[in-house]
Formats: C-alpha cells, sequence, structure tokens
C-alpha cells in the first residue's frame, strides 16, 4: 500500500456514493408507495357495488360511476378498433416497406413526437376540426381524440415487433411463391401477433388514463346516456370535476373512480407483460 | 393438340395469377403507405389547426404575447409570460430533483440491490411508469399539498426564507399549493420514467469494460462514475430529455396543485400557472373569439417548446441506436 490515505479517501468516497443512490431509491419507492396506499386507503373505502348500478349523482347523495364507466368503456372501444388497424398498416409500411427510404425516416420522426407530444394538443387539435364544425361536444370526438393516442402507441410496436421477425422466415415464403402482401399478413404479422397485440394492450392502458384531450371534445355527462352525438361522460373528465368540487361524496367518488383506473391500467400493464414474455 | 391447348390455358391462368397478385401487392403497399402518411397527415394537421385557430391572437398582439403578463379576459388582453414561465420553473425544479434520484435508483438497480430484488423492483418502477397522471393530480391535491402546507412548506420557509438570495424564492405564507408543489408532484411522476430508461441504458454497458475497470482496482462508484456514466451518457441525456418533454406538456399532474394565478411572483411557494394548466382550466369556459384564439395561441407555444425538446431527444437516441447497432 504505496498510499494509504488515497486509498481511504477512495473507500471513503465509494461508500458515501453508494449510499447516496440507496438513500435515492429509498426515497423514490418510498414516495411512489405513498401515492399507491393512499390511492388504495381511500379508493378502497369508497368502493361498492353501487359504484356499478348507479349514475354519477348530484351534490349531497348517493350515487355511483356507471354513466362514465360505460362512456370511457365506449370511447375507448371505438379508438382502439378505428386506431389498431391504422397503426398496425402504418408500422407495417415501417418494417416492411418504408424500412430505411426518407418517407419512412420522417414518419417515424413525425410518429415518436406525436408518442410524446402533450394530450392537450390533441385536444386542442380535435377541438378545432370536430367539435367547432360540429358546434357541441360529442363523445365522437372524444373517440377521435384518443384514436390520435392510440395510433402512434400501436405503430411503435407494431414497427419493432415485425423488425424482431427473423427475415429467413419472410424469404422461405417468398421462395414458396408467395406475393409480399401474403408473406406479411400470413408470415409475419402472425410471426408477431403477441407482440402486436402487446401494443395494443399498452395503447389501451394509455389513453384508459387520458383525461385532458377529454376535457374539451367529450366534456362529461352527469346523466346516462349512450349518445356519441351528445357529450359523454368518461372516467378521468368525472374524477377532475367532482375531485375539484367541494362535495365529499364526489371526493369519494373521485378516488373510486382512480382506484378503478388504476387497477385497471396496471391489470393491462402486467397482461401485456405476460404476452410479451410468452412470445 | 389437346396437350398444347391445356399448357396454353395453364399458362394463361398463371400469368393472370401473377397479374393478380402484382395488383393485390401494389394495392396492399399503396394501404401501408396511405396509413403511414396519414400520420403525417396528423401531425400537419395539429400544427396548421393551432396556427389558423391562434391567427387572431398572433394578429392582435404580435410578439408582445410572449412577453406580456397580462391575462385579462374582460379587457381581451393576453400574454402567455405568466403561462411559459410556470412551465418552464415547474419542470426544471422537477428534472433537478427526478435526474439525480433516478440515476441513483438505476445504479441501485444495477449494482447495490440484491439480485433476487432486482427484477422485481424494475418491474414495479416500469409498472409505475405507466399510471396515468390524473392520479398524480389527485394524490397531489388531496394528501400531498395539505400535508405539504402544515409540514415541509413552514419549514421551507423557515430555513431558506433567511438565507440571503434564495429568501426571494420561498418568501410568503404556506399555501399548499403553488409552483414549487406542482414541480415536486411532476418530478415524483417522472422518477418511474428516469429510472427505468437509466437502467435500460446502463445494461446496454458491456459487462467487459466494468470488468476491466473492475481489474484494475476501482472502486463500484468509480466505474459507474468514469465508465459506465460515460458511456451511457447519449442514453441517459436521450431519456432525460423525454422525462423534460413530459413534463413541460404535462396536464392533469399539474392543474390540481398550480393554483392557476396568471402573475409571476418572485416566491415559488406561490400559486401560478403553467400552460397546460391554462388551457385545461380555462379553454372550455372561454367565451370569446379573441380568449379562445389566445388560449390556442398558448397551445401552439407549448407544441413548439416540445417539439424542440423531443426532437433533441429523438436525434440523441437515434444516434445512440446507430452506434450500439454498429458494436454488435
Amino acid at each position: 500500500m504505496r498510499n494509504p490515505g488515497l486509498y481511504r479517501r477512495r473507500k471513503s468516497w465509494n461508500g458515501m456514493f453508494l449510499m447516496l443512490s440507496v438513500l435515492a431509491a429509498i426515497f423514490g419507492i418510498v414516495w411512489l408507495a405513498f401515492i399507491l396506499g393512499d390511492l388504495g386507503y381511500n379508493g378502497l373505502s369508497s368502493i361498492s357495488p353501487k359504484l356499478f348500478t348507479m349514475i354519477t349523482p348530484p351534490p349531497n347523495s348517493e350515487g355511483g360511476l356507471l354513466n362514465a364507466i360505460v362512456g370511457s368503456l365506449m370511447m375507448s372501444g371505438l379508438a382502439v378498433a378505428a386506431g389498431t388497424p391504422l397503426g398496425l398498416m402504418a408500422g407495417t409500411y415501417l418494417a416492411e416497406y418504408g424500412r430505411h427510404g426518407w418517407l419512412a425516416f420522417f414518419v417515424r420522426f413525425v410518429n415518436d413526437i406525436l408518442l410524446s407530444a402533450p394530450s392537450i394538443i390533441i385536444g386542442l387539435f380535435v377541438y378545432e376540426v370536430v367539435v367547432r364544425p360540429m358546434s357541441h361536444f360529442s363523445g365522437w370526438a372524444g373517440a377521435t381524440a384518443l384514436t390520435i393516442i392510440v395510433i402512434p402507441v400501436v405503430v411503435r410496436t407494431t414497427e419493432n415487433m415485425l423488425l424482431l421477425v427473423p427475415n429467413g422466415l419472410r424469404e422461405a415464403a417468398a421462395a414458396l411463391g408467395a406475393p409480399r402482401s401474403r408473406v406479411i399478413r400470413i408470415v409475419t404479422w402472425r410471426a408477431a401477433r403477441a407482440g402486436i397485440v402487446t401494443g395494443v394492450l399498452l395503447a389501451v392502458a394509455r389513453i384508459s388514463g387520458e383525461t385532458a384531450p377529454l376535457l374539451f371534445t367529450s366534456l362529461g355527462m352527469n346523466f346516462w346516456s349512450t349518445d356519441l352525438n351528445q357529450p359523454t361522460a368518461s372516467l378521468p373528465y368525472v374524477i377532475f370535476q367532482f375531485a375539484m368540487s367541494a362535495d365529499e361524496g364526489w371526493h369519494k367518488l373521485a378516488w373510486a373512480g382512480a382506484l378503478l383506473i388504476t387497477a385497471t391500467v396496471l391489470a393491462l400493464s402486467v397482461f401485456a407483460r405476460i404476452l410479451e414474455k410468452r412470445s | 393438340m389437346a396437350d398444347a391447348a391445356l399448357t396454353e390455358n395453364l399458362v394463361a391462368t398463371r400469368a393472370d395469377t401473377v397479374r393478380r397478385f402484382g395488383r393485390r401487392d401494389a394495392g396492399f403497399r399503396g394501404l401501408t403507405g396511405l396509413a403511414a402518411l396519414l400520420v403525417v397527415a396528423v401531425f400537419a394537421g395539429v400544427i396548421f389547426s393551432l396556427l389558423i385557430g391562434a391567427m387572431p391572437a398572433i394578429q392582435k398582439f404580435g410578439f408582445s404575447f410572449i412577453t406580456s403578463d397580462a391575462w385579462d379576459p374582460v379587457a381581451e388582453n393576453y400574454g402567455a409570460r405568466a403561462s411559459i414561465y410556470g412551465t418552464l420553473v415547474t419542470s426544471i425544479i422537477a428534472m433537478l430533483i427526478a435526474v439525480p434520484v433516478g440515476i441513483g435508483i438505476a445504479i441501485f438497480l444495477t449494482e447495490i440491490c440484491p439480485r433476487p430484488l432486482r427484477r422485481p423492483i424494475g418491474i414495479a418502477i416500469e409498472l409505475l411508469a405507466g399510471i396515468p397522471s390524473i392520479i398524480y393530480g389527485i394524490w397531489g391535491l388531496f394528501v400531498f399539498a395539505p400535508q405539504f402546507q402544515q409540514t415541509l412548506e413552514p419549514w421551507l420557509i423557515a430555513i431558506f426564507g433567511k438565507i440571503p438570495g434564495v429568501e426571494a424564492l420561498f418568501a410568503g405564507p404556506p399555501y399548499g399549493i403553488g409552483i414549487f408543489t406542482a414541480a415536486l408532484i411532476l418530478s415524483i411522476m417522472i422518477l418511474p420514467f428516469i429510472s427505468a430508461v437509466t437502467r435500460d441504458v446502463f445494461e446496454t454497458v458491456p459487462p467487459m469494460l466494468k470488468e476491466a475497470a473492475y481489474g484494475l482496482g476501482c472502486t463500484t462508484w468509480e466505474v459507474m462514475w468514469r465508465v459506465v456514466l460515460p458511456f451511457a451518457r447519449a442514453g441517459v441525456t436521450g431519456g432525460a430529455m423525454l422525462a423534460l418533454g413530459r413534463a413541460l406538456g404535462e396536464t392533469m399532474a399539474v392543474t390540481f396543485v398550480i393554483g392557476n394565478a396568471h402573475h409571476i411572483q418572485g416566491s415559488l411557494l406561490a400559486p401560478g400557472t403553467t400552460i397546460s394548466a391554462t388551457i385545461a382550466n380555462e379553454f372550455s369556459e372561454a367565451t370569446t373569439p379573441m380568449y379562445q384564439s389566445a388560449i390556442i395561441e398558448l397551445g401552439l407555444i407549448l407544441f413548439f417548446i416540445t417539439f424542440v425538446v423531443l426532437a433533441a431527444a429523438q436525434l440523441m437516441l437515434r444516434a445512440l441506436e446507430r452506434r450500439t447497432g454498429a458494436a454488435r
């Protein structure tokens, strides 16, 4: 040991920084545990069968979230039904046809920007192109906004998953005389199916909590209505509206809705993870 | 004779089939290309619709929209300064907290954590990164802000309020809600994202490099600081920029706790607003065309800021991808 002082100093720096990173981990995990704990505590105490059988109440009375749950399901369902094929096709273009072309490069760039662009901007856009011409808020507008959020997620995962398919599979199918579109539909899509479904599940998880793009597209609706031509209730909007109010009962419903959304999102991501692992 | 006719027939059908395949191929290719163009069309549509919507405000206020901090719906006089200030300040504070802590968590996960715990904690963090922001918002409003007001905030005021130089930043009564509260909630929200990305990037560092450094007698900290971090710099920066893009545009986690006050106060503890919070709070109540137009111009500014940040993040991550791709 030529220089014990240096050795000691290095060792103590090491100890200090490792300690700091352990503290960082504890700090971060404790906060996140707090959030989940508070959510579970406040949410579970407000969960009851009434949530699923009654609609959102006027202040100071009993009620549930039925209309919001149904509205959310309708709009998310439409968004996935419209966004999945579009995203799938665009992702296929990027992975199978465009690959290194300038158009594919540009689409990829734009898609990744849309993927993380602020969702409230999407809300403003849909307001300008759907709500303003129709001159009223509607479930259709909300579904459009959610579709625009679904597409980039599906495009990204589809491209990534198709690129993982070994080229040998494509070549084998082509050698058998299958035309390219057939190779893609029967071989590549099928080989990448689990991954693509994972992407769709992640897209559903993403939109089930999106609030900002619904604020001025679908707005909210405190009555029973399945007419998508009207303003439509949704869970995130109800949470926003009820949490900002002063009514105790509304606060409880907001917590219950928050717990429902978190449980849905976590369940979807866990399921997507299992599926991804199996493929 | 019959044979020849049959062959001719076969050749004809075969040519037919090939042509049909060709047409279908072209059709399918065209469809995928159209879908890809649709993505570009949406992007262009966002920019154009915001530009058109913002035009009245751009024409009326010009450049002074950005520098003015007026926000007076009665007099129809609008300025974006308070909103832009809030957006930038909350995001910067959130990054100052979340980046070091996130890197700390990533170091913990890759080097220190006992092996059996690595995967579960890693997965938990990834799952947390997917929790919708409104959950952070409602938690901030009902749980964090009241606690913060009673405990941490008076303490911050007592300590930092006396230090010359920063006392103005921590002046005033503890409101509970305000710029600093919003920044703290944002930092908790982007923390799982930063940790997950950083851990992924750390795992791309070739073990050989680390082992070589350990072999030279480096301590764990020296390996992290001199080998892993320099190697992972581009990826970590790119991931942090993506997180910054999220923080800048985040709406729901901020709107609940920012206080919606349209003037810049020196104190970080005072209520303020961000671009996204202003849009969320006021757009559906904006009754006059000029009011709406001003808010849409705010949206345009936000889109521009996030575009620059996200584009930079992408370029960094792309460069990284090429590099690791070449290394394989």
